[in-house]
Parts: C-alpha cells; sequence; structure tokens
C-alpha cells in the first residue's frame, strides 16, 4: 500500500475515468433531485447506494441516506426485523464503497453511525475489520473503527493490546499498532487494571519491546515514536507540581520606591522597585495548570484580604490553563514588615491539561518589608536614564561574597516530594542512557543522538535535585551541535534545543549563574549601586528558558543572540529593564509575551529584523491577534484607532498601547522610521526617551 | 519387478530419443524434449515414478534401497553377436546405496499402512519459493499437476537439543528472543547492505576484491558474532563445509556466491502470500516433481512404458555408434539419442576388444565421480520436534555436534498435513555429506541422539548406542533413562522412534557423451544445480532446440500462481 509510485494515466485509462465521471455526474443530478424533494422510495435510495459505490466520498448521499434511515425508522408500521434489515442494509452499503477506498472517511463514519443505532450484531464488524488490517495493516482508519469496535464490544483492553503485538510482529514499521499499544498503555494506566497498577512495572518491559524494534532497524521511524511517548511517560509525573514562585519560601523582600538602593540593607537580588502600587506573586507549576483562584490558592497577609486577589493565567493563547499565573498584592503606604504565606492546592481545584489534580499541597512564606516614599516619584524617574553599556557593568563582586550567596540561595526552591516515588524511573532513564550510548558506539543515527540528548537532560532534570548540578550537559550540548551539523533541515530545532539546555546549565548552580549576575551603575547618575542584571548576551541563543529559576531577574540582556522568538518571557513578572538589542526578531507580534510584563519600563529592541519581511510568518503560527484579543480591549480605545495612522500600524497599536515604557530602543530595525516613531509616541504618551533622545 | 508383465510389443520402433529412468532430471529431459517435437519413449524399469528421486511406500523404500546397493553381476555370457549389424553391450547396475540400516519399533502400526507413506529417497529436498525450480514449474505450466505447502521455518540446531530460530528477515530479527540488541542491529544492517547491493544503490557497493573473497572473510570484515555468522553461513547461504577451516572445505563459498544465497533465500520469504517460511514442499512428497514433468511429456506426445527394464545397448558393429536399446521383452528399439539413469553402466565383455570409436569413448563409462556420498536418514515419529509447528528446516552448522563434524547436517520435519505419513505422526529427513559410510551414520546418529529417544528393544538400536559412546563427549546421552519409562507426554520428552532408514547414497555426476547420462540426486537442499545440469544435458543432445520456449505454456489462462495452500 506504501512506497507505490504514481504512474501517469494510460491514454485508455483517461477515457474511461472520462466515462465514469460522466456516468457519476448522470447519477449525482438525479442523486441530487431526489434528496431535495425528501424522496426516500426504494428506487431513490438505491440510486445512492450505486453512487457511493463509485465514490465513496459523497458526503451528501451518506447524509442522504442517515435521513433515509430515520425516515424509515420512524414509520408507525416498524418492527424490530425491519430495523434489522434496513440497517444491514446499509452495513453492505458500506462494505462496497470501503472496497472501493478503503480509506473514505464517509464511508467509516456511516458505518459508526448505524452501529451505534445498536441494532446490529458487532461480531461482525471484528472480522471486517481483520480483511481490511489485512489489507493494509497500517489504515488508521481501520484502527481507529477498531477502538470503536472494541469499546462497543466491552472487549478487554488486554486482549487488543495482544491483537497490536501481533500486528507488530508481522511488521513492526506500522505507527497505527504502536500508537494503538500507547492508547491501551494509557487506559490500563489510568484503571489502574491487574498488571498495570504502576508504571514502574509495565515500562520497562515496554522498552524492552521498543529496543527490539529500534536496534534491528533504526532507520524505521515508527518505534522511535513509541519511545518518545515512553519517555513521556517516564518523565511526566501525572499530578502537577510547583516548580518555583516569587517571592520564593524564606524571602525578604524589599519593596522601595527609589531605584538607588542602598546595598548593605537588603539584598539586590530581593529588593523591588514597584511605582504601580502593587507586587506579583508568581506561581511556576511543571506543566500548565487550569482552576488556579483565591480558593485554591491561599494568601494570607496583614495587609490584603486573599478574597480580593485575582489570578491571571499567564499564557500567550489567552486561554484559562497556564504553566505560570500571576496574582498582584497591594502595597500599604505605611512603613511595614509583614510575613505573607501562600498555600497552595490544600483544596482541590487546581488541574492539569491532562485531567490530574494537583495533589501536593505546598505552602510558602516569605517577609515583605515597605518603605514609605520619601521623594517625589515623578521627579526622580525623569531624570534616570537607564544605559546598558558595556562600561555600565560590573561583574557581581566578590566584596559581599557571603550576602550574595546567602540571598543567593534563597532563590531555588525546594522540592522533595518526588524524591523516593521517582526512583524507578531515574533507574529507567539510566538503562536507557546506557542502550543508546551502545546503539551509537554501533552506528551513526540522527535521531539516535537527539533521543540519547533528550534522555540525558531527562536524567539530569530528575537527578538536579540530588546531584545539585547538571552532570551531562557538557554531552548534550555536543550532541546538538553536532545534530546541527548533520541535518541542517532541522538546524532550528537543534539550535533550540541548544539553547535551552545551555540555560539550563547556566541556571543549574549559583557558580555558574554568578558569572552572569553583572551589577548596573550608571557612570553618570549619581546612584552607587542599582539592581542586579542578568547577562546572557553573545550565547548565540534562539530560544529563552529557564524561567522557573529566572522569575526574580529585574534585568535583562540577552542582546547579541539569535532570538527569532521569546516566547515564555511573559513569565519575568518583575522585569523592569530588557534588552533584546541585536538579535533576529523579526516582526512586532514577537513582542506579544511582553505586554504582560506590567513593571517593565526600559526595553531595546534595536538591531532587530522587525519590518524586513513584508509578511509576518509568526502570524500564522500564533492565534492571530485580531480574532482573539483585540476585540474587547480595542473599543474602549475608539478614539485612538480613529486615528489613520494607528490603523495603518495596528500591530504597533495592538502591542504597544499596554506598555508603559519609559524608555525604548527601536533603532536598527527596517520599520523604524521617523514617521513609525511618531506613531509610537502617539501610541504610549508615557514614553520619555526614544532612541536615546529625550521626549519633550 | 521379476515377472514382467506381457507387454505387446512397442509401436513404433524407432524413436527420436530414449530415455529410461524416470527421476527428475530424465522427466525434465523427456518433457523439454517432447515439447520441442521430438518423439520420445521413456521407459522405467520399476513400476513407478521417479527413480532415485521417488516417493514411496514404507514397505517399498528398503527393497528398493537394496535392489539398487548389489554389486554389478559379472556380465553374461560373451554377448552372442546377433545375425544383424549390432553389436550388444549388456547393461549392468551400479551400487548406488550401501549401509542400509532399517530399523522398526512399532512393527504392526507401521505395516498395517505401509500405503499410507510417500517418502522421499532422496530427502531432504524443498524448493525456495524464488528459486530455478519454482521457475520452471510455471514456464512449463506443471505446477497444475502439483500442490505445495510452506515450509514454515528454519532452525539451527545444538547439541544440547536446543533449535534456535533463525533471523531470517527483519519481521523475525525483530521477534527473535536469542540475539542480544547489539546482534540484531548487525545482523539487520548486514541484511541491509546486501540488499543495497543487489538493488545496485552506490553508496552502498560491495567492492569487486570483496566479492572475490571468501564469503566467511567478508562476514569477518563486518564484524558479524560467530553465532550469527554460523547463521548466515550454514542456515541461510546453506553452505556444506566448514568455511573456517580451508582444510576440510571443499565448497569454499565466495562473497559473491553467498550473496546470490541470500538473495535467492530474501527474494523467497514472502513471495507466495500463504507461504510463511522460504521454502516449499510437494503435497505427496517430492516423487510429485518427477510425475508432472512426465504428465507434462505424455501430454506432448511422449510414450511411457514402465516395468521394462532395459538388457543391452545396440551399437554399429563398425562405427561403434549407439543405436538402439534391447528391452526386457526381448523387443529392440531404435534412437537417435539415448538418456541413462545413473543406475545403468555398460561393461565390455571380457576379453573381447571394443570397437575403436566406443574405445575413446570409453573413460565416460568407467568414470569414477570422487565426489563422495551423502549419508541420509529417514526417522517417523509420533509427536513433533517442537511443539506449535509441524513443518520445518533443522540445520547443525560444522562441529555444532561433535568436535571432528566438518560438514553441515540439515534436518527436515514434514507432517501429515503434507499427505506423506499417517496422521498424527512426522517424518524428518536428514542428510549430510560425508567421506565414507562410518563417517556418514556418526553424523546422522548424532542429530538422532539429540533430538529423539530411542527405544531399546531393538537390535539396531545396540549400533546407535554404541555410535553414541563413540562421539562421546559433545553429545549428551539420556536415551536410556528417558525411554524407560515408558510413554510419557511431557513436553520435555524426546519425539520417540517410530521408524528409521540410514543408508549412503553416491554421488553421481551426470555426464555429457555420445550417451548422457544423468546425475544422482546431490547433496544440495533445493535442485536448483540439478536443473542446471539438465538443462546443460539437454542442450548437448539438442543444441538447436529451446529449453521449454516461453509460448509452450499449455494453459494461456493460467497466469502462473502458484501460490500453494494452506
Amino acid at each position: 500500500m506504501h512506497g507505490r509510485p504514481r504512474k501517469a494515466p494510460k491514454p485508455e485509462e483517461e477515457a474511461a475515468s472520462v466515462a465514469k465521471a460522466q456516468k457519476l455526474r448522470a447519477l449525482q443530478t438525479q442523486f441530487f433531485s431526489f434528496h431535495h424533494n425528501k424522496i426516500y422510495t426504494k428506487e431513490a435510495v438505491e440510486l445512492s447506494a450505486k453512487l457511493l459505490e463509485i465514490n465513496p466520498e459523497s458526503y451528501t448521499a451518506w447524509n442522504y441516506r442517515k435521513l433515509a434511515v430515520e425516515h424509515y425508522l420512524s414509520q408507525p408500521d416498524c418492527n424490530p426485523d425491519w430495523i434489522k434489515s434496513v440497517l444491514d442494509d446499509e452495513l453492505r452499503v458500506v462494505e462496497n464503497a470501503l472496497r472501493q477506498n478503503f480509506k473514505s472517511y464517509g464511508a467509516w463514519h456511516h458505518r459508526k453511525w448505524v452501529i451505534s443505532k445498536g441494532h446490529s450484531s458487532i461480531d461482525n464488524e471484528l472480522r471486517l475489520l481483520d480483511k481490511f488490517q489485512k489489507a493494509d495493516s497500517r489504515n488508521f482508519h481501520a484502527w481507529n473503527y477498531r477502538r470503536f469496535v472494541a469499546e462497543s464490544m466491552k472487549r478487554s483492553e488486554q486482549d487488543e493490546l495482544k491483537y497490536t503485538e501481533d500486528m507488530i510482529y508481522k511488521n513492526f514499521s506500522n505507527y497505527s499498532a504502536w500508537h494503538n499499544r500507547s492508547v491501551l498503555l494509557s487506559a490500563l494506566f489510568e484503571k489502574k487494571a491487574e498488571g498495570f497498577l504502576s508504571k514502574e512495572k509495565v515500562l520497562p518491559e515496554e522498552y524492552e519491546f521498543i529496543h527490539q524494534a529500534i536496534f534491528t532497524d533504526p532507520d524505521d521511524q515508527s518505534g522511535w515514536f513509541y519511545h518518545l511517548w515512553l519517555l513521556d511517560q517516564t518523565v511526566t509525573t501525572d499530578s502537577p507540581l510547583l516548580a518555583s514562585s516569587w517571592p520564593g519560601h524564606g524571602y525578604d523582600v524589599f519593596l522601595v520606591e527609589d531605584r538607588c538602593y542602598n546595598g548593605s540593607a537588603f539584598s539586590p537580588f530581593t529588593a523591588l522597585h514597584s511605582d504601580s502600587g502593587s507586587f506579583p506573586i508568581v506561581l511556576y507549576f511543571n506543566q500548565p495548570v487550569g482552576g488556579v483562584s483565591s480558593s485554591t490558592v491561599t494568601v494570607e497577609c496583614g495587609f490584603n484580604k486573599n478574597e480580593d486577589l485575582l489570578w491571571k493565567p499567564l499564557s500567550a493563547s489567552n486561554s484559562q490553563t497556564a504553566r505560570v499565573w500571576v496574582a498582584h498584592l497591594k502595597i500599604p503606604s505605611s512603613d511595614l514588615l509583614s510575613t505573607v504565606e501562600v498555600s497552595v492546592g490544600h483544596s482541590k481545584g487546581i488541574i492539569s491539561t491532562r485531567g490530574f489534580e494537583y495533589s501536593h499541597p505546598s505552602m510558602f512564606s516569605f517577609k515583605v518589608h515597605v518603605q514609605p516614599m520619601e521623594r517625589d516619584f515623578s521627579q526622580v524617574s525623569v531624570a534616570e536614564s537607564i544605559s546598558l553599556r558595556e562600561e555600565n557593568f560590573k561583574i557581581y563582586g566578590s566584596q559581599s561574597e557571603e550576602s550574595i550567596i546567602n540571598s543567593f540561595n534563597q532563590l531555588s526552591i525546594k522540592n522533595g516530594h518526588e524524591s523516593t516515588a521517582s526512583n524507578w524511573r531515574s533507574e529507567a532513564l539510566a538503562k536507557e542512557i546506557e542502550c543508546f550510548r551502545e546503539l551509537l558506539s554501533l552506528m551513526d543515527c540522527k535521531i539516535g543522538k537527539l533521543t540519547l540528548a533528550r534522555l540525558l537532560m531527562a536524567y539530569d532534570v530528575m537527578s538536579y535535585p540530588f546531584a545539585n548540578k547538571l552532570v551531562h550537559s557538557e554531552e548534550v550540548l555536543e550532541l546538538c551541535s553536532d545534530l546541527m551539523k548533520l541535518d541542517p533541515t532541522h538546524y532550528q530545532y537543534y539550535k533550540d534545543e541548544h539553547s535551552m539546555v545551555l540555560l539550563q546549565k547556566v541556571t543549574s548552580s549559583k557558580e555558574s549563574l554568578l558569572q552572569h549576575c553583572f551589577q548596573y551603575k550608571d557612570s553618570v547618575s549619581s546612584a552607587i549601586c542599582g539592581p542586579i542584571c542578568l547577562r546572557l548576551n553573545n550565547l548565540s541563543l534562539s530560544r529563552m528558558g529557564a524561567f522557573e529559576k529566572l522569575l526574580w531577574v529585574q534585568m535583562l540582556d540577552l542582546s547579541h543572540n539569535e532570538l527569532q522568538s521569546i516566547e515564555g518571557l511573559e513569565a519575568m513578572q518583575l522585569l523592569s529593564c530588557l534588552s533584546l538589542r541585536n538579535n533576529k526578531l523579526r516582526s512586532l507580534t514577537a513582542l506579544e509575551p511582553l505586554r504582560k510584563l506590567k513593571l517593565l519600563r526600559v526595553l531595546d529592541i534595536s538591531y532587530n529584523q522587525i519590518g524586513d519581511h513584508s509578511i509576518d510568518t509568526t502570524r500564522y503560527l500564533c492565534s492571530s491577534p485580531l480574532s482573539h484579543s483585540v476585540g474587547s480591549e480595542s473599543n474602549k480605545d475608539e478614539t485612538v484607532t480613529s486615528d489613520v495612522a494607528l490603523i495603518d500600524n495596528w500591530e504597533a497599536f495592538y502591542i504597544f498601547k499596554d506598555f508603559n515604557l519609559n524608555q525604548l530602543e527601536i533603532v536598527g530595525n527596517t520599520i523604524a522610521d521617523e514617521k513609525f516613531k511618531s506613531v509610537l509616541v502617539k501610541i504610549m504618551p508615557k514614553l520619555k526617551q526614544l532612541d536615546g533622545k529625550l521626549l519633550g | 519387478m521379476d515377472d514382467i508383465p506381457p507387454y505387446p510389443p512397442i509401436d513404433p520402433t524407432t524413436f527420436d530419443l530414449i530415455v529410461i529412468g524416470t527421476g527428475l532430471p530424465e522427466s525434465i529431459i523427456a518433457a523439454a524434449a517432447s515439447t520441442a517435437s521430438k518423439s520420445v519413449l521413456h521407459l522405467d524399469p520399476n513400476p513407478f515414478y521417479g527413480s532415485h528421486f521417488s516417493s514411496l511406500p514404507l514397505a517399498d523404500l528398503p527393497s528398493f534401497l537394496s535392489s539398487h546397493s548389489t554389486s554389478p553381476s559379472p556380465p553374461h555370457s560373451p554377448s552372442s553377436d546377433d545375425p544383424n549389424e549390432f553389436s550388444l553391450l549388456e547393461f549392468a547396475t551400479r551400487p548406488l546405496y550401501s549401509s542400509i540400516d532399517i530399523s522398526t519399533f512399532s512393527p504392526n502400526l507401521l505395516d498395517q499402512h505401509s500405503r499410507k507413506f510417500n517418502l522421499d529417497v532422496a530427502g531432504p529436498r524443498v524448493l525456495f519459493c524464488a528459486d530455478k525450480s519454482i521457475e520452471l514449474l510455471l514456464r512449463t505450466g506443471t505446477n497444475q499437476y502439483m500442490e505445495f505447502k510452506s515450509v514454515d521455518a528454519t532452525f539451527v540446531g545444538d547439541n544440547k537439543g536446543n533449535l534456535w530460530s533463525v533471523p531470517d528477515s527483519r519481521a523475525a530479527i525483530f521477534k527473535d528472543k536469542s540475539l542480544g540488541l547489539v546482534e540484531k542491529n548487525k545482523l539487520m544492517r548486514f541484511f541491509k547492505l546486501v540488499q543495497g547491493h543487489l538493488a545496485g544503490e552506490q553508496d552502498v557497493k560491495i567492492s569487486e576484491e570483496d566479492l572475490q573473497s571468501p564469503f566467511v572473510d567478508f562476514l569477518n570484515k563486518m564484524g558479524l558474532p560467530p553465532k550469527i555468522k554460523s547463521f548466515i553461513l550454514y542456515a541461510i547461504a546453506m553452505a556444506d563445509y566448514d568455511q573456517e577451516d580451508t582444510g576440510v572445505c571443499r565448497d569454499l563459498l565466495k562473497t559473491k556466491d553467498g550473496i546470490d544465497q541470500l538473495a535467492l533465500y530474501n527474494a523467497s520469504i514472502g513471495r507466495f502470500q500463504n507461504a510463511s517460511g522460504a521454502f516449499l514442499y510437494p503435497i505427496y512428497g517430492q516423487g510429485e516433481l518427477s510425475q508432472a514433468f512426465c504428465r507434462r511429456a505424455a501430454v506432448k506426445g511422449c510414450l511411457y512404458v514402465l516395468r521394462m527394464p532395459v538388457t543391452a545397448l545396440l551399437v554399429d558393429k563398425d562405427t561403434g555408434c549407439y543405436k538402439g536399446v534391447r528391452l526386457a521383452s526381448g523387443q529392440d528399439i531404435f534412437s537417435q539419442k539415448l538418456i541413462l539413469d545413473p543406475t545403468f553402466k555398460v561393461t565390455l565383455p571380457l576379453g573381447s576388444s571394443p570397437p575403436l570409436p566406443l574405445k575413446e569413448k570409453l573413460p565416460f563409462f568407467s568414470l569414477k565421480d570422487d565426489k563422495g556420498k551423502i549419508a541420509r536418514g529417514i526417522c517417523i515419529t509420533k509427536t513433533s520436534l517442537k511443539p506449535d509447528i509441524s513443518n520445518f528446516l533443522v540445520v547443525y552448522p560444522p562441529r555444532s555436534l561433535f568436535p571432528e563434524q566438518v560438514t553441515s547436517i540439515r534436518l527436515l520435519q514434514i507432517a501429515s498435513n503434507l499427505a506423506v505419513c499417517l496422521p498424527g505422526m512426522f517424518v524428518l529427513y536428514i542428510s549430510a555429506l560425508c567421506n565414507d559410510d562410518d563417517q556418514g551414520k556418526k553424523l546422522i546418529h548424532a542429530v538422532m541422539n539429540t533430538l529423539l529417544t530411542v527405544p531399546l528393544d531393538s537390535e539396531s538400536n545396540a549400533a546407535v548406542q554404541s555410535e553414541t559412546a563413540e562421539i562421546g563427549s559433545a553429545v549428551q546421552d539420556e536415551t536410556s533413562e528417558s525411554s524407560s519409562g515408558g510413554p510419557s507426554d511431557s513436553g520435555e520428552e524426546k519425539p520417540t522412534l517410530l521408524w528409521s532408514a540410514l543408508y549412503s547414497q553416491e554421488l553421481t555426476l551426470g555426464q555429457v557423451d555420445f550417451i548422457c547420462s544423468t546425475p544422482m540426486p546431490d547433496g544440495k537442499l533445493n535442485y536448483n544445480d540439478l536443473i542446471d545440469t539438465t538443462f546443460k544435458i539437454f542442450q548437448e543432445i539438442y543444441p538447436e532446440e529451446e529449453f521449454f520456449p516461453e509460448t509452450s505454456l499449455e494453459n494461456p489462462e493460467v497466469d502462473g500462481d502458484a501460490s500453494p495452500e494452506t
């Protein structure tokens, strides 16, 4: 069935197909007249059968037959025998149609519909399926229908599992069979069926099974797909977990209204400047969850009522599930030292997208210090101008090593929940790693290298809480670099993986992270010391990641990388100053994640490729801003949108209108001409500095 | 056979070709010559078709073997010169079988049903689904006279009685339980290399230097572990001699030939939808093949006379040229050409000097081939060697049973669903190349002792037991213990031997001269070499004629669908 080259039709074949088309057209015309006049006589119904046997793709004819069946069944003199004969007729027509084309969606669907009526014997169906699955063992229509039949018959998953095994033994190059196996195993795990109580027992056997296929023929893709599913089953814990939060447990959070912190008084890692009268609490889960609210998360503090807190998901798609959730605590205007306790998941309701309940209730607490405003706020801000130039950074120094380490230690959130349960998981991974190292010692194999990289990463992540470092990151980076050379078609994918691993590595230990922490010190301004700036510049990153470890970052330098997307950056709620200078951002819509950063004041997107390409391809990849988010919000700005210049630049309007920027650098992008800049000034009235020029 | 029924004289008395013996090569030649519109007389002294390629009832096999085991009787009184212009050269029979050893452990059961058995004289033998015999059957339409079933698997045996399935395909490698992951990977990559080479893919071409080197060296170069090497050499490429011992190896396989063998094997798997293995076996036994070609010849006008021994060759007195034969009935029949069954040879009367031209041909008649012998064994059991599977091949690679074993031993188990034995029984055919009878016996006994329980209450069993002792170390001797407890249903139990026939067969080659002689069954598993030789003989006698021209298809509507029954 597969891998047959298409041949050009011979003249006589073409003639035959013309004749067939003519016949079909005549049938169709007649059929439509019956259909529109709701004629369900024997002749009319037989005509539709004829039509379907020639062209099983005629959906209208299938629907007509459904109507005809309903019509017959609604007759007053209808008895069970007659119903059965009507439905048997339908099954016969479907079978004939399937002989013509066994991949006809309409025909398989019609069969399901007839069987669902419950008057036909289902036993026949398995026999029919055996025939079709013999003719083409990978026919996914047949496999799909098989699942339906098995369920209707209440055939046990164990029996079906045996069937997939038999099919796989006949020819293991069968995606459908492997897929069905994963579906059946998932069902058995969920049911906690006998022998399938724990993945711990079943998965190693499945690994053993798939190794036979992968080692026998590593060039066959079907086995690798199943292996990927197994890896996912091994790595993913069913119930979601809280990966990190801001503030973390035991933090001392200093809220100040002045950017000029006194370094000796509080840690630069946890001091926060806020001019909005509130500060965020960020929850970062290990997988997307829904149901985070004031009833599932309790925040106890002296200055806010829990019920008043509004938890919002931070996701690009505006769905009600996200890995990151945020709520804002209002800052009281008086001097304050208060302890805040956050309990997550003590009452039910937080549920992963796969339907698993958050089952490890956790609690963390931190202290908040508030200093009341001493100076006129606006005065200070005007004078300030932040310039992320090399000379303004000092490597975060040795002068107060101990305090740094102490405050730095606060940043990691310990999570001991899975420590005992995941023993078998890391054992399974270790075994897999050994296995694929062996395969690669035998032969060069791209997917083998990728799989080994994935395994090593998964193993490192799993053992991180114990080892406290990523043992294999150098090897994984090497594998990724190797793959970029070996498989240029998927260069970008490997590059992204490389970036993620590199970021994991940088953030994995305090030593490595500290190398990227700089202190911002403006040479002109009088400020002695500013916040910590995390500089991840010049790393040739194509993607940003490791957000769970970077929630504390307020100043981030991502300049001189190869970023095309900054997906996920919305998690970094504390960001006030961001440089994306000299990257490969190609459109304004790529800046979408920044809209959710309410504290962002300084943004540098100079020297990117915004406007280079007249067609913004990201718009096709992401959900269209017009169809979703814009609709409701844009109404209130009707006066603005009536401006012609803004309508022409609706993208700019949509992206920038929610920004609270003081300072923007956009020079070096095709889009950034004078006209565009004037539009920006219009959109962002609060903007004080554009491309280094103070705005009046 | 002694009392020749009074045949009416054969008419006409002159033919283009006389063929004596109905073995497969003779039958194919008879069919080919008939198809080429030659007038052919096909004679056989036996009352059945097939000669040395026949399948016989249980009781007839021993008598057939022994009738061909006696030394030629000295020629009768000097052939009296006939009053006509011919000299008579009497035929003598060659001793083709020796060391015949028949053991019956269940006389009543088997004697009553002797006719229910169809035992191949030249077993074990199969047809590869893609080999020359299948092509010939399809091309000649002979397949319509026969039905086949699949031989479902190949195993490699060891001296502990284990049978390891041969991972001969992608699916089989995947499923195999005895190979490690690395071995699976190496084996499959080797198969892919061979497939790529055969498909003419540029980047996987095997170099000419490698193709001309010994196959075993190439396998070593590919880094294949010993177990896999042994699978490929002996269970797929079907090498006969120990390829790693050049001292004893008489058929050192070149890479080129090894790869051709793999290609044949590979093309055989899955060629026919109903055949799961690489081989086919004809229902009612291998004798059916000869018969089918005889039917084919008869349809084309060939005249058949069975039970008709031939006594003498008629030679022109002056020229020494062949003229015809004298039948046992006394009638003289003349022809241009003669094809002789390997049974016969012509002896010259003592003291008489043969005509000059014949003298020159004498080396042909007295030529004794030095190809050695093949030991064969037929065993009947009531249980399969392996549960759940009834028709299969087992290969014992050289030195797998005992250190002095230098040739492969092959065993074919055929069940009653192929109509070769009583329902519920199994026939095991065993063969191995050997230098002499003793060596042959030792080889066959080694397999029997590994796989079967030989009951004690038989005379010949003592011989088997003593052989076992000789073989010694390698073979486990469990015979005495397991047989004393009487019949047992335990799955662990080895099948009990009901009947066996052991014999050695001469490997006489076909010879081509002014009188042509066909070969004896060879030591191969299939008919490829025999068909090649047969083709050569046909070309020799009829250089102008095509060997079964394409148009000779009798029923054009038969579309060559030889898919076997299941």
